[in-house]
């Protein structure tokens, strides 16, 4: 789960970490007493969407005019930049041509602004522990450094027994060529975002860019935090912080529903069992000569009111011209996926060409009842029979 | 010979009276492996109504009583670190876990505790293991499987069963199937189960099944070229696939394993770094049984 820049400061202020002060302002007034409480005279208006390279994109309503991110020096700036950016679209490198609705801005002090670092936590598998990442080129998106400059990136990996110690932050700031109290202050910092990590269960944590003041303070000056979804039954209080708007409608109705799901641009909607055949089952589409709809795995334990969930949001993406369903039994039975099928289809009366392959667990009484079903679904003998159908189906169609 | 388990393998199941230890042991059982009991807090002393095993309160108590060797876990993802840390405590020289969802930073404290430890881990979130005729432990479906010639090892449930259904067709049976599962942190990764595949005489040769995300099989395509593909070397056929070429980046595709974060971690890319080892990268996941006779021809 991913959060808003004002949460993740909230929060991570909530452990130590330095951060500016600032407000979130839903409308431009509010954006105007924010920046009043402020001590000023610079405050920084801040586009609030759950993606990067705000500051270098434009909205979509005034192509050729400033980003969303805007540095402002009186209280009516401040009050004028929310105006501009509140109701509008954003559009970054990261939010793809459709852009981003901002519903909210986050009103900040502004800063001295001596250098610019990058700082990332993340949970490392070729590790499997817990690595800082720190580097010099702040301000860049961390993954075209690591391609282009892999030198410029400074990592330590911590051990889960002993935990953070002061060696982790001093070898990172040295390598940044921090000197006198700009250390100290960078070791209270790591140590306090380190503690925030562990506490909160999160699997990355950016700051980008991590500042170094005039004063030789370091503050954080953007921060992305993504919670582990396997953990957050243990966080009750961070489901708070979701942003549904923030979500694919069909990947939102997806979660909560509980199944697996990404929507794609193809047109053929899939519904398999494992994320790893899920896949595959979508490559294989692709080899065939048409496209998948989306990625769905609709788990081990289907049964014929998932299924039926499953269907519906395949059917509500308008592109999706046939079904594929590819099932290989091992915890799921492939009869209660064929019943599932069976009570879909009518429920929803499916117009849409179905294929279906079933293998595995109690293969033969799935297959039997699509067969008794008197429904028009076409059966699949393998992986390739059943991509080879739903290809000529969409094509035929 | 087979790897990791056989005939003498000895499972109990943690988590043994709820719903999924109970169907899968007896699934396990009615394929003529030796299940020995198992455990569930609580309710230690009694025995399990439908399987006639005993029960015990811990781990500890249940290896001393019954001798067991290896360990599968279904304890349900908020409880199934702590029931890993106890096997390892235990010193169960193989624990699985099948569990899925294990909050990462669980698995992160698990990892180091491995280390130095006496125990291997297999898995979270994965099918288990099967050496085909002689026990099976986890969730594959059995009568999938043949004795044979194959190892197999995935990253991927449903894509495991998927190379076992082909290589049986094909005729060549498999020696084990592994499934390391999907989880960023977990215990055996492909290059563990390679190691004891190359060293295996049953073993003739290998299917190895990857996902997007990550660089596991880029370091186990090094290692084959290494270990396998040299002069002195076994020199044992092996298949590859990897799920998610049409994956889009920076999307998880269900399960936290499966993201493409950084330019090396793609299915291109992957498949490309198998092939120059040495491997014969099937581009069907339909054809991972034909590319394999292919292979055996030379």
């Amino acid at each position: 789960m991913n959060i808003h820049e004002y949460q993740a400061k909230e929060l991570l202020r909530r452990y130590g970490v330095a951060v500016l002060d600032g407000h979130v302002a839903w409308t431009p007034e509010e954006a105007a007493k924010a920046a009043e409480s402020l001590p000023g005279p610079v405050y920084v208006v801040k586009s609030q969407i759950h993606a990067g390279g705000r500051g270098a994109g434009h909205f979509a309503e005034d192509p050729t005019g400033k980003g969303g991110v805007r540095v402002v020096k009186s209280i009516a700036d401040a009050k004028a930049a929310a105006e501009a950016m509140l109701g509008k679209t954003l559009v970054t490198k990261q939010t793809g041509e459709a852009g981003k609705l901002v519903s909210r801005v986050y009103v900040e002090d502004g800063c001295d602004i001596k250098r610019e670092l990058y700082l990332g936590l993340l949970v490392d598998r070729d590790t499997s522990r817990v690595t800082i990442m720190a580097s010099t080129e702040g301000g860049m998106e961390i993954e075209e450094v690591a391609e282009h400059h892999p030198e410029k990136i400074l990592k330590v990996a911590v051990d889960p027994a002993s935990g953070i110690s002061g060696f982790h932050s001093r070898k990172l700031a040295f390598g940044l060529g921090l000197t006198g109290k700009q250390v100290a202050s960078f070791t209270k910092f790591v140590t306090a975002l380190y503690g925030a990590f562990l506490e909160l269960d999160c699997m990355i944590v950016e700051i980008n860019p991590l500042v170094v003041t005039g004063a030789g303070d370091i503050v954080a000056l953007d921060a992305k935090v993504s919670f582990d979804d396997s953990a957050l039954y243990r966080h009750k209080d961070l489901e708070a912080l979701r942003d549904d708007s923030e979500m694919d409608p069909k990947e939102l109705d997806a979660v909560k529903n509980d199944l697996n799901y990404v929507a794609l641009d193809g047109e053929i909607g899939c519904m398999v069992n494992g994320a790893g055949l899920a896949m595959a089952t979508m490559d294989i589409i692709k080899l065939y000569g048409s496209s998948p709809a989306n990625f769905l795995d609709v788990g081990g334990t289907a049964n014929a009111a998932r299924v039926t969930e499953a269907f519906r949001i395949i059917t509500s993406d308008a592109n999706v011209k046939a079904i594929l369903v590819n099932i290989f039994g091992g915890i799921a039975k492939c009869d209660m996926i064929a019943e599932g099928i069976v009570v879909a289809s009518k429920s929803l009366s499916l117009k849409v060409p179905l294929v279906v392959r079933l293998e595995g667990t109690n293969v033969e009484l799935g297959k039997k009842i699509l067969a008794e079903s008197g429904l028009a679904i076409i059966p699949a003998d393998n992986l390739a029979d059943a991509a080879q159908k739903v290809v000529a189906a969409v094509k035929g169609a | 010979m087979a790897v990791l388990i056989d005939k003498n393998t000895r499972v109990m199941t943690q988590g043994f009276t709820g719903a999924q230890g109970t169907f899968h042991a007896s699934q396990g059982i009615a394929y003529g492996s030796t299940y020995v009991g198992g455990t569930t807090p609580g309710k230690g002393g009694t025995m399990h109504p439908e399987l006639n095993l005993p029960v015990f309160d811990t781990v500890a108590e249940c290896v001393a009583k019954t001798q067991a060797n290896a360990s599968v876990i279904y304890v349900p993802a908020p409880f199934a670190a702590d029931a890993i840390l106890e096997a390892i405590d235990a010193e169960l020289p193989l624990i699985i876990c099948i569990t899925e969802g294990i909050p990462v930073l669980d698995m992160v404290r698990v990892k180091r505790a491995l280390s130095g430890s006496k125990s291997i881990l297999v898995g979270p979130n994965c099918p288990g293991v099967i050496t085909p005729d002689a026990c099976k432990i986890g969730i594959m479906p059995g009568h999938i499987h043949k004795r044979g010639s194959v190892g197999v090892v995935s990253r991927s449930g449903t894509l495991t069963y998927e190379a076992v259904a082909q290589t049986t067709a094909a005729g060549l049976g498999q020696s084990t199937c592994v499934g390391i599962g999907g989880d960023p942190v977990k215990g055996m990764d492909f290059i563990d189960v390679l190691e004891l595949f190359l060293k295996d005489d049953e073993t003739k040769s290998i299917v190895m099944i990857g996902e997007i995300g990550g660089q596991s099989e880029i370091n186990a395509a090094e290692y084959l070229r290494r270990e396998n593909f040299a002069p002195g070397k076994p020199n044992k056929p092996v298949v590859g696939f990897i799920a998610g070429a049409t994956a889009p980046p920076g999307r998880r595709m269900g399960h936290a394993g499966a993201v493409i974060s950084g330019g090396k971690d793609t299915a291109a890319a992957k498949m490309e770094a198998m092939a120059a080892a040495g491997i014969h990268v099937a581009d069907s996941p339909a054809a991972l049984g034909s590319t394999m006779v292919r292979a055996l021809k030379g």
